[in-house]
């Protein structure tokens, strides 16, 4: 099979295809929705490096690739071995080439705590939630990607976690990308509800499978209601070859709290959107984010955090080592509107090169139009401490175990906002491979 | 045990170092004294490897070696430890991960088997007492949020962790009072031993009081232009440094 390299007109020609299969179901508000995206998508074309936003993130090496979009892909019980994460206890489910694998999945909590559902069954179950939730808040007015992806959202999952719920078990989304075959593609759409003091954590884990192309584009959209706590964790672990586009929304209720990590530990292209409205007094949201790019890797972290009721606090600590030539971004915006007083906001973000080819790009984006704030932010980009690396070789230790050392404690801030025990494992295991053993 | 010989080193374009000579055997104590800015650190510095000074002229051997030509991991699992003037604060780093670290590798260095953890609590029980350490020290980050006498302090524990052949202690008293200053010097003296040596930098002769030194010297302006034995640093407490700075000028 060829793939086409015109991504643009491929897909607009396959959601052509399937409206035309569904016929007069196609009149459904589901799919009217999804249809809008499209259209926002035609008109909106893939961004180029002359749009804001993707300044310094060229998606022409992707849109330049041919994808299949529909590969299968062939998971086996000893690839599932392979993959897992150790000790890991809680709601696995793995997902392959975006389509959810029933049979290498478990789901241990309790119905009346915790609901998955996939789209087909969640609008026939809730369809009041998907028709108040769904695509809602995950704006593509201005981002092709999300727009393509909601014109396209059907695998993926909808978690629903009623009124003072406490999940005791975490939910782990695996996502296995297997292009062991060909070039693929897969855009996974989640949807997940908190109701009033529910309580939930959910991790979202990339992997891939072989050496071709492979790239993801997910939406992921979590509405929180009053106090509820929510909390997420996004790992990536891909190949050279893979392309993540992400976008991770999260709207708060009055006095939710909301508590994210997004760790990246390899992949070729890396975009990792993750948008907070606080949208209620009282809340309160913490960010921490890690990337470790090396050879070519890209990692581009964009941050959004409207602060749009008063009382609410958020804050955000990202770091990153960049390895070779690999590139970085870190965009983090603040958006205090007038009515949001008494704000506290503060952004953090701390880079060390660790080579001379590497390079960060960092932008804070502060818009604040409340006047009783306080607002911080700060960003620095450096290399390597070499007062404290002569310390170290001082006292006998050898310059990588030094380096080592050094780019571990650097890590170790954000290492440890993991509450996932098993995953602060697989991440502090990924880490040592990564930057060296001590 | 060390003999260095008309040492000359640079930072950038500055020279600092302009011809140091001199030798220290086992079992010796030798200190090096002199007003600010002379050049005391540097000296210390360039013994322990850093990489950041230019070496114009001269040599530096040490137990028969080169040791100019080793890395500073390599000159410590030779028997080199530096404590630091200014020891520096790294978060994240546990002291007793750093120094358990520090250990095997200079033991794998040697071709000795690693100390296994309980090996390693006895002789970090052994040595904390040593200094009067607190074990709440060592559960932090090394050095972080220490008071200048605890960096101290840990040198200290670091240096009679390692057991070096040779110490060289730079401005060690600096920063103590006078129970701190007892306890350091006490544990120096403590690790004293006929087959290894100890080079004290300091520019009061207080610390001298309790590490009593075989030699004494002057550095001024990058070159030894006095040495003597440990009344010359009574004598330079008394006197002050300008009578030695008059005699260099008056020559040059
Ligand atoms: N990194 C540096 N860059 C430039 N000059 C330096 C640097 N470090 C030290 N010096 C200079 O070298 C001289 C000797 O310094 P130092 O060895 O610290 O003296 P001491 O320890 O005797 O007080 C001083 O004039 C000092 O200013
Ligand atoms: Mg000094």
């Amino acid at each position: 099979m060829t793939l086409n390299t015109d991504l643009k007109a491929q897909l607009i020609a396959e959601f052509q295809a399937t409206e035309d299969r569904l016929n007069g179901a196609s009149r459904t508000p589901f799919f009217q929705r999804k249809k809008e995206a499209l259209l926002t998508f035609e008109k909106l074309g893939f961004p180029t490096i002359r749009h804001e936003e993707w300044k310094y993130s060229n998606v022409k090496g992707l849109i330049n690739q041919g994808f299949d979009f529909h590969a299968p892909g062939q998971v086996t019980a000893a690839d599932v071995d392979a993959l897992q994460i150790p000790n890991l206890e809680g709601n696995v489910l793995y997902f392959v080439n975006g389509v959810f694998q029933p049979e290498l999945s478990v789901v241990i909590s309790p119905e009346n705590q915790l609901l998955i559902l996939n789209f087909a069954q969640a609008a026939k179950q809730f369809p009041e939630l998907i028709e108040q939730h769904f695509a809602k808040y995950a704006d593509y007015s201005d981002n092709a990607f999300t727009a393509l992806n909601t014109a396209f959202a059907q695998h993926g999952v909808f978690i629903h976690v009623p009124d003072g719920a406490m999940v005791e078990m975490p939910v782990i989304l695996r996502f296995i990308s297997d292009a062991r075959v060909q070039n693929v593609a897969s855009q996974p759409r989640n949807l997940i509800v908190l109701g009033h003091r529910a309580d939930v954590k959910v991790a979202e884990s990339f992997r891939t499978l072989g050496n071709n192309a492979a790239f993801t584009n997910i939406v992921t959209e979590v509405i929180l209601g009053e106090e509820a706590h929510f909390e997420y964790y996004k790992v990536q672990d891909e190949s050279d070859k893979a392309y993540h586009i992400g976008t991770t929304h999260i709207q708060h209720g009055r006095a939710s709290q909301s508590y994210s990590v997004t760790v990246s530990i390899n992949g070729g292209f890396i975009r990792n959107n993750l948008n907070l409205v606080l949208d209620g007094e009282r809340c309160d949201a913490h960010m921490y984010g890690l990337y470790l790019p090396n050879e070519r890797q890209h990692v581009d972290n964009h941050t959004l955090v409207v602060h749009a009721q008063p009382n609410c606090e958020s804050s955000e600590l990202y770091k990153g080592i960049l390895y070779d030539k690999s590139t970085g971004v870190f965009n983090g915006k603040i958006f205090v509107k007038q009515d949001a007083q008494k704000t506290n906001a503060y952004q953090s973000c701390r880079n060390v090169l660790a080579s001379p080819d590497a390079s960060m790009n960092t932008k804070p984006q502060l818009e604040i139009y409340a006047d009783d704030v306080k607002c911080s932010h700060g960003t620095t980009t450096g290399q390597l401490n070499e007062e404290a690396m002569f310390y170290l070789q001082s006292r006998g230790i050898p310059k990588d175990k030094a380096r080592a050392l050094l780019m571990q404690a650097f890590a170790q801030d954000v290492i440890e906002k993991m509450r996932i025990p098993a995953m602060k494992q697989y991440l502090e295991g990924l880490i040592v491979e990564k930057i060296g053993e001590i | 045990m060390l003999k260095i010989e008309n040492l000359q080193a640079a930072i950038g374009e500055k020279q600092i170092l302009k011809g140091i000579n001199l030798e220290v055997k086992a079992g010796e104590v030798h200190a090096i004294m002199g007003p600010n800015g002379s050049g005391k650190s540097t000296l210390a510095s360039v013994l322990a490897g850093r990489q950041d000074y230019e070496i114009l002229s001269g040599s530096v051997e040490f137990l028969g070696q080169d040791l100019l030509e080793l890395a500073p991991e390599e000159r410590a699992a030779q028997g080199i430890f530096l404590a630091f003037q200014y020891p520096i604060e790294i978060p994240g780093v546990s002291t007793v991960n750093f120094l358990k670290t520090a250990i095997n590798e200079i033991r794998k260095y040697r071709g000795q088997e690693p100390l296994d953890a309980v090996q390693f609590l006895k002789r970090m029980k052994e040595k904390m007492a040593f200094v009067n350490m607190d074990q709440s020290l060592l559960s932090r980050a090394l050095n972080e949020g220490f008071s200048g006498g605890e960096k101290k302090r840990n040198e200290i524990f670091q240096m009679a962790m390692l057991e070096p052949k040779l110490a060289i202690l730079d401005e060690t008293d600096s920063g103590l009072d006078i129970d701190a200053l007892r306890i350091v010097a006490e544990g120096v003296n403590k690790l004293r031993r006929p087959d290894n040596a100890t080079i004290v930098v300091t520019h009061y002769q207080r610390l001298l009081d309790y590490i009593v030194p075989d030699y004494v010297h002057v550095l001024y302006n990058g070159r030894i232009v006095k040495s003597g034995t440990k009344e010359l640093a009574l004598e330079l407490e008394e006197k002050g440094y300008d009578w030695i700075k008059a005699e260099v000028d008056a020559v040059a």
